[in-house]
């Protein structure tokens, strides 16, 4: 019985893998590298539903450069290993561009990996559209000319941010808690630099670091920062360990304000109507539905229409858009060319504004959003997972204000 | 100081008394079947969506008895039709089609429940905060859970030790055959106990599911800790994961809120930290930093140093 059961196990798995439909000319395949399993796959999922959708309205309006635009879906189970293995399986199945953001020591890994891989194989170039990723070593220390990446690195995003606090007098206490990998340590020396350089008033009053999705109960955490008497937490978290930490926050009925990169991602805005905290969680991010601008507030409805999700990752937008352009103005899908289009590109970003993809270090820029969620008020059509309660843009960061200087020394194709 | 020990020992016993919840249908399907159930933690994530599922059509309590009762329903059926086919060649066939069971169940919820997490809240009637310690509010669905886990652990107690029926389950382990010469139905004796089992297991999921996130990875997320509770309180004993549970909740929460590193105890004995290289990473690093990792730990000293666990009196 056993034997037979794993025999038959055997050939459902065997039989998906070979399922894989065959190559047709008239199609350019964009490999979606994420977690579709496991800790990270409620993310991942709604990122590959971003990606189909992005498709589907770029093939109605002639796709990229005449062919159709497919998304293939790969699993890396947030594992580097598995990405890399998931990387060579796309690159064997005929693809040659590479999406992917979740978690930045995996982004690193496929920067790394394609950028040896277009050493080696000339003429067979891969490129790397990094939508997610935001460690700032991916565009400096270890920058790629195979590697563009459309959202704000951490840096930047951290930069507008504590602009913002600094004009928060309330703010006196800070506690950082943060993931335990390479972006959450970014998030929390980061913090620490530019608070002290730009309120060195407030206190940093504690400074945790906790494994990268594997805690259940946060209680012991918010313990802690109700001990330390913080009146503000800064926190990179995302996915599951962002809902436990708020539902806790709630059980304990802890009081603070949060500001946060990736409050809105899936189960966010659930678990912040929960604790009950309107208008107190804050995040920064390239875009928001209830931005004013009426061509995104179109494409967001309409999108949700579709998906019955909101739009998390205007960004993905972006890079879709910019390489359905680049494969237009180079007239061709040879990722040569794309990629030689997309340095430097210029372009009107979803929500609005100027937004260009620097040539020092393929960092894209674009105005940014500090928003809060609260009850939904005047002029703003769209509410977060069915709670009642939606973004309210409370500070805008222009493109020009966003741009860092790099240490990129990029190598670039003669 | 005194706050924030108050506050970790309640917070302790509260996560301890969750994963007990847990642990106590694994422990009693494997002291009185011998079969570790690998796909313990995947019954109890199908508890968190059954009660999710039927909260949404006619309310939490019912939930709350239905639920289980389904589950363990499919427990018994997974017996009947499977193990106990599986069971006669032996422990290590039973061992791998529960881990293949596992993977299959997570399959299933996939698809009937999608990836993401599903809107699983705590009940109107017990979404209020019992009382206040050092101004933390304590929820009382918190205290529900607690409650309900030492109600369990006192009748499943009672039930094994002080009662017919659990003297037929206990001997029917050690001597099958001379149980069912004097007239009992062995294997549906079984059947009962692995039902029981698995819907204790969904009792923890549903009382868990509004506590924590209901998706589709709860079961990969507790599954590992549950073998810890186990084998740190003894195979096989209750009484032995009771304390299991306890003292894992205990020294992980107290765990996150120590701020001490190596660097911090050697420091004013005049031990220097090195200035960088890989010691310099274990030196810094605090021992909150490391506290989801202390329970393996437990679980490698006690198999070195007390094989058979804290409460444990069988011999393997």
């Amino acid at each position: 019985m056993t034997m037979r059961f794993i025999a038959m196990l055997c050939a459902t798995v065997a039989g998906a893998a070979a399922a894989v439909p065959a190559t047709a000319e008239d199609t350019v395949k964009l490999a979606y590298v994420d977690p579709l399993s496991g800790g990270g796959a409620s993310i991942g999922e709604v990122g590959l539903k971003t990606y189909n959708y992005l498709a589907e309205v770029t093939n109605a309006q002639g796709g990229i450069a005449g062919r159709k635009l497919e998304i293939v879906g790969y699993d890396n189970k947030l594992n580097a290993q598995e990405t890399l293995v998931q990387v060579q399986k796309a690159i064997d199945a005929g693809v040659r561009f590479i999406t992917q953001g979740n978690g930045s020591a995996f982004a690193a890994a496929i920067e790394d990996f394609v950028t040896k891989y277009n050493e080696r194989n000339p003429g067979k170039e891969v490129l790397f559209f990094n939508y997610a990723a935001v460690d700032p070593a991916l565009t400096n220390d270890k920058c790629s000319y195979w590697h563009f990446r459309w959202d704000a690195n951490s840096d930047i995003k951290m930069t507008a941010l504590t602009n913002y606090m600094k004009t928060r007098p309330n703010i006196k206490n800070v506690y950082l808690i943060n993931q335990d990998y390479s972006f959450g340590q970014s998030v929390r020396t980061q913090a620490r630099k530019m608070l002290a350089e730009k309120r060195p008033d407030i206190q940093i009053v504690g400074d945790e670091v906790h494994p990268l999705l594997k805690v259940t109960d946060f209680s012991p955490y918010i313990a802690k920062i109700k001990a330390s008497g913080a009146d503000s937490v800064i926190t990179g978290n995302w996915g599951q360990d962002f809902a436990l930490l708020l539902k806790a926050a709630a059980d304990a009925g802890l009081q603070v304000d949060w500001y946060t990169y990736y409050a809105g991602g899936t189960g966010g805005p659930t678990a912040i109507k929960q604790a009950n905290l309107p208008d107190r969680v804050y995040q920064i991010s390239e875009g928001l539905p209830n931005a004013p601008y009426p061509p995104a507030q179109d494409f967001e409805k309409a999108f949700r229409a579709k998906t019955g999700v909101s739009l998390f990752y205007p960004r993905a937008v972006n890079e879709i858009r910019m390489f359905a352009k680049a494969a237009q103005e180079a007239n061709s899908v040879d990722p040569i060319k794309i990629a030689a289009k997309l340095d430097g590109m210029k372009v009107t970003v979803l929500n609005g504004g100027d937004g260009f993809m620097r040539s020092e270090d393929h960092q894209f820029f674009q105005p940014m959003y500090i928003a809060n969620l609260g009850p939904l008020g005047k002029d703003q059509p769209f509410d977060e997972e069915n709670t009642g309660w939606g973004w309210k843009v409370t500070g805008k960061i222009d493109t020009q204000d966003t741009i860092l200087p790099t240490t990129c020394k990029m190598n670039r194709p003669s | 100081m005194l706050e924030l020990v108050t506050i970790s020992a309640l917070n302790g016993v509260l996560y301890g008394m969750l994963l007990f919840l847990m642990a106590s249908g694994l422990t009693l399907i494997f002291s009185m079947m011998g079969v570790l159930n690998f796909a313990h933690a995947s019954f109890y994530m199908l508890g968190a969506f059954f009660g999710f599922q039927i909260s949404e059509l006619i309310g939490f309590w019912p939930a709350f008895f239905i639920a289980p009762v389904l589950v363990g329903g499919i427990g018994a059926l997974v017996e009947r039709y499977g193990l106990r086919y599986v069971h006669r060649h032996g422990p290590v066939a039973e061992l791998l089609f529960t881990f293949g069971l596992a993977f299959v169940i997570v399959e299933i919820v996939q698809m009937i429940w999608g990836k993401g997490p599903a809107d699983y809240r705590v009940p109107s009637s017990l979404d209020f905060s019992a009382f206040t310690a050092f101004s933390t509010n304590y929820p009382a669905y918190k205290m529900f859970e607690l409650l309900t886990a030492i109600a369990i652990f006192a009748v499943l107690l009672l039930l094994l030790t002080r009662t017919r029926v659990g003297l037929i389950i206990q001997a029917s382990l050690t001597h099958p055959h001379m149980v069912a010469m004097l007239g009992h139905n062995v294997p549906r004796v079984f059947m009962l106990v692995f039902g029981v089992g698995t819907g204790l297991a969904a009792v923890a999921g549903v009382i868990a599911g509004p506590a924590l996130v209901t998706q589709a990875n709860m079961a990969a997320a507790l599954g590992p800790i549950l073998f810890v509770v186990v084998v740190v309180g003894g195979l096989g004993s209750l009484s032995g994961a009771f304390l299991a549970s306890l003292l894992i909740g205990l020294v992980q929460t107290f765990a996150v809120s120590i701020n001490l590193s190596v660097a911090d105890v050697l420091r004013p004995i005049g031990v220097a930290a090195p200035s960088g290289g890989a010691l310099f990473d274990v030196w810094n690093v605090t021992v909150a930093q490391i506290a989801p990792i202390i329970p393996y730990l437990l679980l490698v000293l006690i198999l070195i140093f007390r094989p058979t666990g804290l409460m444990g009196s069988r011999e393997h």
